[in-house]
């Protein structure tokens, strides 16, 4: 019990001082040759994206064990999974676009990688959203969606890259110069242990609900 | 009772009960046209449809008739308060889903034997370039679209506000459906049509279905437990 408890302060407080740190890296890394300084969002827009598709694969993951074996825990984890995709995906869709305008000209392109974030983003937040209005039992049917999502994103991915065929457009790519491998990795990682960190203190928030719930359902059963 | 069997009983079921009223045809095919009508406007410019709007217009008719079909084709049961005597019927819940898609898949169908010469006269779209192509993609595009919206519609008949949650869920998840149909088409609509990338639309839908169809039989069962 108490190296559980122990884990969110330490998981916190750990994310807390690489996040502090960061600024310090990526004002340190090089600049990128032709993009120059906007191209220093991507070291919070990428984390923020792999954290978010990462949180929709754990809602899926968790949707799929609490529709078969219907552990309560499972359903928590696939819920606070769920709100940190649409968290983090906020983050990735603010910061995505800022960068676009600067290095590409336009605000968004209809690229594969980017229609599937913004499709899985969109996703989790209809999950959200039936858990919300759906009523009695709506975490079942939330379940099944988590599933569905997580088989849906390589379609979206591939639907697209046929469809950009038609229109071929010049694309950005570059592997990583020296020098912006170490601060990318540290800002990943810091990223991951927030997402760590608020899943961690949401799954408690939502067990001790579920708890208080279960308690005031006995205490009225013996009046 | 085999699985397959089941699903031909429910599919006979249902379309029985819509050839009795033949409700949900006649409506969703109005209103599929209803949405071409709307559509004219916002893409016809200079007495022509803008270029490459026509297999857009065909598509987004067919997914917005689809969902009222759905829509309906579920709440009958609620209102009959059939729900539970389906779901507790001697064949597999399997066979329920099977049998409520090939029902919604038949319904498209007729839907869209209008829509189509509707959308090639109206839109000068040379619908006959590549007919058998055009069919297949339509065939695999309503298959993709009724595997996942009769799961849904299904998930949702319980649920409140299951009207606007049941769009809420399915557009996102039709995304790969519409853009294989709307691009596919486009290629088969074009001056000189595009074999090559209809095809690759096509394959796409065709896994698409395979996959989601599995899915939806393998999570049926377990997503529809009380």
């Amino acid at each position: 019990m108490s190296a559980s408890r122990l884990l969110l302060p330490v998981l916190l407080l750990v994310a807390l001082v690489m996040f502090g740190r960061a600024p310090f890296m990526i004002e340190a890394a090089p600049l990128e040759s032709t993009m120059g300084l906007v191209q220093k969002i991507f070291y919070f827009h990428v984390p923020s994206a792999i954290t978010s598709l990462l949180a929709a694969m754990v809602c899926g993951l968790a949707s799929l064990v609490y529709l078969v074996r219907r552990r309560p825990l499972a359903d928590f984890v696939a819920l606070a999974a769920a709100e940190l995709a649409v968290v983090f995906g906020i983050v990735m869709l603010i910061s995505g676009p800022l960068w676009a305008r600067k290095a590409w000209g336009i605000w968004w392109q209809w690229e594969a990688r980017l229609t599937m974030a913004l499709v899985m983003w969109m996703i989790m937040v209809a999950y959200l959203l039936l858990r919300r209005f759906g009523g009695p039992g709506s975490e079942v049917m939330a379940a099944a969606t988590g599933v569905f999502a997580m088989v849906l994103a390589p379609f979206v991915y591939w639907s697209v890259n046929i469809w950009r065929t038609l229109h071929p457009s010049t694309s950005v790519v570059w592997s990583l110069p020296e020098g912006m491998a170490g601060p990318f990795a540290w800002c990943a990682i810091a990223f991951l242990l927030l997402f760590a960190a608020l899943m961690t203190l949401r799954v408690q928030i939502e067990s001790t609900r579920a708890a208080l719930d279960d308690a005031m359902l006995a205490l009225e059963d013996r009046r | 009772m085999g699985l397959l069997h089941g699903a031909w009983l429910i599919m006979r079921k249902d379309l029985r009960v819509e050839l009795r009223s033949r409700e949900i045809i006649y409506t969703t095919v109005f209103f599929a046209m209803a949405c071409v009508l709307v559509f004219a406007f916002a893409f016809v410019r200079g007495g022509r449809a803008v270029e490459g709007a026509a297999s857009g217009i065909l598509w987004v008719a067919v997914a917005f008739s689809g969902t009222l079909a759905l829509g309906r084709g579920f709440e009958r049961e609620r209102q009959a308060e059939t729900l539970r005597a389906l779901l507790m019927a001697p064949i597999e819940r399997a066979s329920v889903y099977l049998g409520k898609l090939f029902a919604l898949i038949l319904l498209m169908i007729l839907i869209e034997i209008v829509l189509v010469p509707a959308v090639g006269l109206l839109f000068q779209a040379p619908i006959g370039q590549a007919p058998g192509l055009l069919v297949a993609l339509l065939l695999a595009g309503t298959v993709g679209f009724g595997a996942v919206g009769t799961f849904f519609a299904a998930l949702l008949v319980r649920a409140q506000s299951r009207d606007v949650l049941l769009p809420v869920l399915l557009y996102p998840f039709a995304v790969p459906v519409l853009i294989g149909g709307v691009f596919g088409t486009a290629a088969l609509f074009a001056p000189e049509p595009n074999v090559d990338v209809a095809r690759m639309m096509l394959a796409m839908l065709i896994s698409f279905d395979a996959i989601f169809v599995t899915l939806a039989l393998w999570t049926f069962a377990p997503a529809m437990r009380e």
